[in-house]
């Protein structure tokens, strides 16, 4: 579960714009920039033409987008104009009051958090910060934490907790930064309290991941009552680098990594780790980031309207139930090896497998039959 | 690194201090070598019979097993590779649990096996894990949780990680509950299982020498292109940063978490 320490987002270049299986998308637009230029200059009408290229450009970025691969979407969730948490907080957070520091060693930039409005509620509301820009970027360690970010995190929380305030975290992460420093101020044990503390913290929290999931790094402020995910966003155990590098001994096959990984909105919905995936605009969030930021504020209010409407008590009796189901594997009784498979995530990904008790997994690939096809 | 147990031979070379050891002496010496200290890798059954008093460990029966839910294929199917381990070990997965006596001190133990797909975490020591915490909380028993994993298990994705989460919460749980948790990290300690129920423990004993850590020492270095520091990553270097209680050579864990219940009451 290592985390690959690649700088990403790593600022806009003029090839940044597109990534590779963007470029025919890049080419139509230059077409109808053309054609604009010559309209302009020639005072000729060239309207109709316009229109009609325009109508091919959507068609195609409607194809494209429909389809992206696991890797694909891995450059849609790393894009370098993809909105980061501070557009959000531009676009969506009203009267935000940011609250530094972890008091006790520094405060570390790459998790922000704050009191804020989002439509008409109070919220805390905390997240990953790539940076905007190249100093913020490098101030920002890439929005790779340090265990401060997650105390700071977590001392946030306990605040928003005794003035029952909802939380809101926006997730945006490669990963926990791998250094020295994150290793001998305890990551792993800052990390480790996070997830302990969030599924018994006494107010509403909704995570969304907004662009990167990257392993113990998102996880770290991801517990909560809703996981939602971007429909161009990426949640992960390991990077696919880091996997490809373990598995395959070599980084190059990061886009096989990805594939298997099942990292993808779409996948991990189907596997029933996210609750809610959120469409994006056509073309990328980075193509309309107010539009994808209205899309998040709506999910926000619905989400939190429903949240506080339930007591206390049972938010958390619900919370734990959430996390407490999350597996997936066979169950053999050691009494005439009966197989009862328990499945939440992938109850239509389960299938027989060679199992401890042979005469079991044959029993187990006929309940599992029997489960799909009710 | 060290291996686990003791392979074949009559003799062996030790691989911290390079002495040839008899091999029954160092099985006797619970698998520590003689000459300089070093704590061998243990299987979870070699770590229950040395911890347990004899004939004081009911195993919990449940047998499972990982339902693939990625479909996963590297070098060989998942399931292959489960099934490998399960006929190399005898084990259903990474982690033994059930509950035992310490020096007469009733306790619900779970004891990972660092030789089962490298002692990693998916579905089924998430929730062998999980079902521990929740009957030691039931029960209101001491749990004794001994650590060995190289994390989150890969091959499981999104599920694996998410056992962090899960079995953080029935920590709190626990906790609120007023249980006892003691966590035992052994070599080696490290990612997601470090950054979940290893260092929830109310009290954190280490074997020397473990490596306890976040990241791993070669992605840290390709980070921070700068030698690491000695010990880095080790459980006195965790000691010394103040992330453990204690340093406990094997041959005394049974005592210290008998002593560490004894004071909490429990």
């Amino acid at each position: 579960m290592a985390e690959t320490p690649v700088p990403r987002n790593g600022g806009p270049s003029p090839a940044g714009q597109y990534l590779e299986f963007e470029k025919p998308l890049a080419r139509i637009e230059q077409q109808i920039a053309e054609m604009e230029a010559i309209q302009a200059s020639s005072g000729r009408d060239h309207s109709e033409l316009i229109r009609s290229i325009r109508a091919q450009l959507m068609t195609e970025r409607r194809k494209i987008f429909a389809n992206l691969s696991a890797w694909e979407t891995v450059q849609v969730a790393r894009h370098p104009r993809r909105p980061l948490l501070p557009h959000y907080i531009d676009l969506i957070v009203k009267d935000f009051c940011e609250l530094k520091g972890d008091r006790n060693f520094r405060d570390d930039k790459a998790i922000v958090a704050g009191f804020g409005r989002i439509g008409g509620n109070k919220v805390m509301l905390i997240g990953h910060n790539k940076g905007r820009d190249t100093k913020e970027r490098i101030d920002n360690y890439f929005g790779m934490a340090h265990p401060e970010g997650y105390r700071k995190a977590l001392l946030k929380m306990r605040l928003a907790e005794k003035f029952r305030l909802p939380v809101v975290c926006l997730i945006d992460t490669a990963g926990a930064y791998p250094g020295i420093g994150a290793e001998e101020r305890g990551i792993a044990q800052a990390i480790a309290v996070n997830l302990l503390e969030m599924s018994r913290l006494r107010t509403p929290i909704v995570c969304v991941v907004i662009g990167e999931g990257g392993s113990g790094g998102a996880l770290g402020i991801g517990v909560g009552d809703r996981i939602a995910i971007l429909e161009h966003a990426y949640y992960s155990v390991i990077s696919p680098e880091g996997c490809a590098a373990i598995l395959w001994k070599s980084a190059e096959h990061a886009a096989k990594a990805a594939e298997a990984l099942r990292l993808t909105s779409k996948e991990l919905k189907r596997l029933r780790l996210v609750d809610d995936v959120l469409r994006e605009p056509l073309g990328g969030a980075h193509r309309d980031p107010a539009g994808m930021a209205a899309t998040v504020e709506k999910y926000i209010v619905e989400t939190l309207r429903d949240l506080k409407r339930v007591k206390t008590d049972t938010l958390l009796r619900r919370r734990y139930k959430r996390w407490r189901e999350i597996g997936s594997y066979f169950e053999h009784l050691e009494s005439g090896g009966e197989v009862r498979p328990r499945v939440r995530a992938a109850a239509r990904a389960a299938r027989p497998v060679p199992a401890v008790v042979p005469a079991a997994a044959v029993e187990a690939s006929r309940v599992v039959e029997m489960v799909k096809s009710t | 690194m060290a291996k686990v147990d003791v392979p074949e031979g009559l003799w062996m070379r030790c691989t911290g201090c390079s002495k040839m050891i008899f091999r029954k002496v160092l099985e006797e010496n619970l698998h520590v070598c003689p000459e300089c200290g070093l704590h061998y890798r243990i299987s979870a059954r070699t770590r229950i019979a040395q911890l347990v008093d004899p004939d004081a460990f009911e195993e919990t029966t449940l047998r499972l097993t990982s339902s693939d839910p990625l479909r996963w294929q590297d070098s060989k199917p998942y399931p292959q590779r489960l099934a490998d381990a399960q006929r190399e070990t005898g084990l259903a997965d990474a982690v033994i649990s059930g509950k035992g006596y310490i020096k007469g001190r009733a306790a619900i133990l779970a004891v990972m096996d660092p030789t089962f797909v490298m002692g990693s975490m998916g579905s089924v020591v998430g929730e062998m894990v999980t079902a521990a915490i929740e009957r030691a909380s039931d029960e209101n028993l001491p749990l004794v949780i001994v650590t060995c994993s190289g994390g989150a298990r890969m091959q499981e994705g999104l599920v694996s990680l998410m056992q962090m989460a899960k079995t953080s919460a029935a920590l709190a749980r626990h906790d609120s509950a007023g249980g006892l948790y003691i966590t035992v990290m052994t070599d080696p300690t490290t990612a997601g299982v470090a950054a979940s129920f290893a260092f929830l423990g109310d009290v954190i004993v280490a074997e020397p020498g473990a490596m306890i850590g976040f990241a791993g020492p070669r992605v840290i270095w390709n980070t921070v292109k700068t030698e690491l520091p000695a010990g880095f990553q080790t459980a006195e270097f965790m000691l010394e940063h103040g992330f453990i209680d204690r340093i406990v050579p094997r041959h005394a864990l049974r005592s210290e978490i008998a002593r560490i219940i004894d004071y909490c009451g429990k």
